[in-house]
């Protein structure tokens, strides 16, 4: 029934591996191997020497080097990014001490960043892991008009600095009533004056731009890191991930970024099926809600197909675990890919949206999303289809080394 | 104007009356039928007649009525329709802030039947619900047992017993979900101890309305709330009791032993850890699988492997969708995940099926194809507890209340622009999901 992972060769290394070896010197046998470059591989082999991919091919074709770790799978993927999520900051316990995805004293905080709040070792990185999800997008969530910055991890290390792959990825904004305050002295307090808010503040940033470059050594303006980050996505080099649902949010969103020029990521975007034709011509990407949200206020129309019809219409799209203020507290991208590829995209296509088309839309694929010579050793094992539901993930593993052998 | 609309309720009355689908013999033939009581039976046959299941087996055995409406299913699953014994669709609201018990509340005055979640759940292959109210009293009131009819009030989705009455248990709570600010406890042991003063005051009214045998001159005054406990003391009413941590499991069952109440225990979330302890008092278990576990501290420990772990142990299992927590079109997923972590696969299917249907005392007329059982069942595209199939249609005491191919009806099984607004009102039968 189930494919053991392990079967010859240093079995005996097994668990010792987590802690001990960095770069173990690793050969993955599939029955199926799909490297997301290029056809599956029949009985594929991948070679994995200090933590990069080394070889891959048919077993004919590539010979693994004694000494090596051989895990044997019926299915081999990439390991599985996570185009959006909040994992590592909004914590397992979902209580105020391990909450760090919102910070609610002001509605523009641009200058948050991920890595000052991101714990590699909350127990829902560890779950995620499990499942063959190596690489997230993670940070700031929605609810305020702009958030905080957003960083890309891998799944699996000690420390802040052995995960980053992206320290400051992107910023996140919300256009939407979820960050609308409620109460005379809050604002914004309408999607007029969020618009409005946000208009100023880039406003703000090119003036402050203008003066940084104008002005004498000694007569700068002082720094201020909130301006700085704005300038940065006026001068594109870092994105705005804005989360909209409905149609009149996306447009805002659209609207916004052709105002200022600047390069924006849909994110959500539930009735993003409404607009095709503004995304396509935009040449916006998307980041598709995860399709078990629940059904809800501005969410209320959205559909399992919307993956499907995003990407059958020529648009960039991939999936996500996103937020969830509740239970449960992360989602599994696995999962949401499953749903997309029962409704409307194929297998290839669900399985490119959490990998290579997440790596590509993310900026990382030149690391991670495919099977490739030269990119990290982030692999993800199942007992059959990864998207049936009684299918299994029977390891993990991240630059050479295997971070999960659960059964899960 | 007013003339002009009981004309048309009329003809639709009169419509109805010809062209109801009980009235006639409906023959389902060439599906693998699967009973849930029995093993599955490929290229089967059943039939159905006045709503309820005339007679199913082999195609080879089954001889199909002249004149039955013969509907070919071949390729095609057909199963019990799916029962969901914790659900809270219907924009409901049952117990106020007033205090933390509050029996007299039903929580059927309150159903908003049109609510969109009606119609994701029948295209979820849900036939039965019990909706019950939040988890945020310590017993928040009446909950109601509903067949999917489709149906302009709640009257029409009522399930009566055989004294006529609207049935449903009623909802109670421990854990952290109850605790709050006075009147609410603060604490577990307090939490034990108001429910322990009610069950004793609900004992004395009970003493009191026995010694009036039945005079109404000496009978106690009037309360509604004490009449529902007194219910559930008579064995009436089961308590449907959300708990997570273990040590509350056992707390739940430490009160329905001292105060003899028949209780379903519901989400148990550490129900693995307090398997044999469950198994041995006999109390069923209602689980809810969520994707992680966590959310709050005491469903740290929710996993996957609990529905197989209770079932092992040999504990009677159900699933729940607990709609909204998880969405009702995806309640055979939930039994997927259930198999997944180790339930066998048979029972699995029997959790959103028959074993719900017992825990809300309907085991005898819903949850399994048996002949006499009402006819609510679904016919799906391929294996219950795969991801790419798909509930094609759901039908409730022999008429159709779902069909995927309708469009107004694939709206809310996938969902799109206007799936989150409220149905449309009936006017009769179920025509409108027919596509006629």
């Amino acid at each position: 029934m189930m494919t053991r992972l392990i079967t010859i060769a240093v079995t005996t290394i097994g668990l010792s591996l987590l802690s001990t070896a960095a770069h173990a010197q690793v050969a993955v046998r599939g029955q199926t191997v799909y490297t997301m470059s290029g056809a599956s591989i029949a009985n594929g082999v991948v070679v994995i020497d200090d933590g990069k991919i080394s070889q891959v091919g048919p077993a004919n074709e590539v010979s693994i080097p004694a000494g090596y770790l051989v895990l044997d799978a019926k299915i081999v993927t990439p390991g599985l990014v996570d185009a959006h999520a909040t994992v590592g900051l909004s914590g397992m316990l979902n209580y105020k001490h391990d909450q760090d995805q919102i910070e609610h004293s002001a509605p523009i905080q641009p200058e948050l960043r991920a890595i000052d709040a991101y714990n590699t070792r909350d127990e829902l990185v560890t779950w995620i892991r499990t499942f063959g999800v190596t690489t997230v997008h993670t940070g700031h969530a929605p609810g305020e008009t702009i958030s905080g910055q957003t960083m890309i991890a891998k799944t699996f290390g000690n420390t802040i600095d052995d995960v980053t792959l992206v320290e400051s990825a992107m910023v996140a904004a919300t256009l939407s009533p979820s960050a609308l305050k409620k109460g005379k002295p809050k604002s914004p307090g309408t999607r007029g004056k969020q618009m409005a808010i946000l208009r100023e503040k880039f406003i703000k940033a090119r003036e402050y731009q203008q003066k940084l470059a104008k002005a004498e050594d000694d007569k700068k303006p002082d720094r201020d890191l909130s301006l700085e980050m704005m300038g940065k996505i006026l001068d594109r080099e870092i994105r705005l991930l804005i989360t909209a649902d409905r149609a009149q949010d996306i447009a805002s969103a659209l609207r916004l970024a052709k105002e200022f020029n600047i390069d924006i990521v849909l994110d959500s975007a539930a009735e993003a099926y409404l607009l095709i034709d503004e995304i396509k011509a935009a040449g916006v990407p998307v980041i598709v809600h995860p399709a078990m949200y629940r059904a809800v206020g501005n969410r209320k129309n959205q559909s399992f197909e919307t993956a499907a019809m995003l990407k059958h219409a020529g648009i960039p799209i991939a999936l996500q675990s996103g937020f969830e203020d509740y239970v449960p507290k992360v989602r599994v991208v696995l999962f949401e890919a499953a749903i997309a590829a029962a409704n409307g995209l194929t297998f290839d296509e669900a399985l490119s949206s959490i990998t290579i088309d997440a790596a590509r839309i993310l900026g990382v694929d030149k690391r991670v999303g495919s099977i490739e010579i030269g990119k990290d050793g982030d692999l993800a094992l199942y007992d059959g289809d990864p998207f049936e539901y009684t299918s299994h993930c029977i390891g993990t593993i991240i630059d050479g080394q295997v971070v999960s052998e659960t059964i899960r | 104007m007013r003339y002009i609309l009981i004309v048309c309720v009329l003809i639709f009355h009169t419509g109805c009356a010809v062209s109801r689908a009980q009235s006639d013999v409906h023959a389902f033939i060439g599906a693998t039928l699967t009973p849930i009581s029995a093993e599955p039976i490929a290229d089967g046959v059943m039939l159905v007649e006045h709503g309820q299941i005339l007679r199913l087996g082999k195609a080879s055995e089954i001889t199909i009525p002249v004149g039955a409406v013969r509907h070919d299913v071949s390729g095609k699953v057909i199963m019990p329709g799916l029962v969901c014994t914790h659900n809270h669709i219907g924009g409901i609201g049952g117990a106020d802030r007033t205090g933390p018990i509050q029996p007299d509340v039903r929580i059927f005055d309150s159903i908003n039947v049109r609510d969109a979640g009606f119609k994701r759940t029948v295209a979820g292959g849900i036939t039965t619900i019990n909706i019950m109210p939040g988890s945020g009293h310590l017993l928040s009131g009446q909950t109601s047992y509903l067949k999917l009819r489709g149906g302009n009030t709640i009257d029409d989705l009522f399930i009566r017993d055989s004294d006529g009455k609207a049935m449903g248990g009623i909802k109670m709570a421990n854990g952290t979900n109850s605790r709050r600010d006075a009147p609410f406890p603060g604490t577990r042991a307090k939490s034990a101890s108001l429910v322990r003063e009610q069950y004793i005051k609900a004992l004395a009214y009970k003493r009191k309305q026995e010694a009036a045998k039945e005079d109404p001159a000496k009978m106690p005054a009037r309360d509604i709330g004490m009449e529902a406990l007194v219910e559930v003391l008579e064995g009436k009413r089961v308590v449907h009791h959300h708990t997570h941590r273990h040590d509350d499991i056992i707390t739940a069952l430490r009160l329905a032993k001292e105060f003899n109440f028949r209780v379903v225990l519901h989400h148990v979330s550490e129900g693995w850890k307090v398997a044999k302890e469950i198994a041995q008092s006999g109390v069923p278990c209602s689980v809810i699988l969520v994707d992680s576990p966590g959310g709050k501290l005491e469903a740290r420990d929710l996993l996957l492997k609990c529905p197989g772990i209770l079932e092992k142990a040999g504990v009677k299992v159900a699933l729940h969708t607990d709609d909204w927590i998880t969405d009702g079109r995806l309640f055979l997923r939930m039994a997927a995940m259930a198999a997944r972590a180790g339930m066998s696969r048979e029972g699995a299917l029997k959790a959103v099926t028959l074993a719900g249907a017992e825990m809300i005392d309907l085991g005898d007329r819903i949850g399994s194809l048996d002949v006499g059982k009402d006819a609510d069942f679904i016919i799906l595209s391929g294996d219950p507890l795969s991801v790419y199939t798909k509930v094609l249609e759901t039908w409730v005491e022999g008429n159709k209340v779902f069909d995927r191919s309708n469009t107004q009806d694939r709206l809310y099984a996938v969902g799109g622009y206007g799936a989150g607004n409220e149905l449309e009102p009936y006017f009769c039968c179920f025509d409108h999901a027919e596509g006629q």
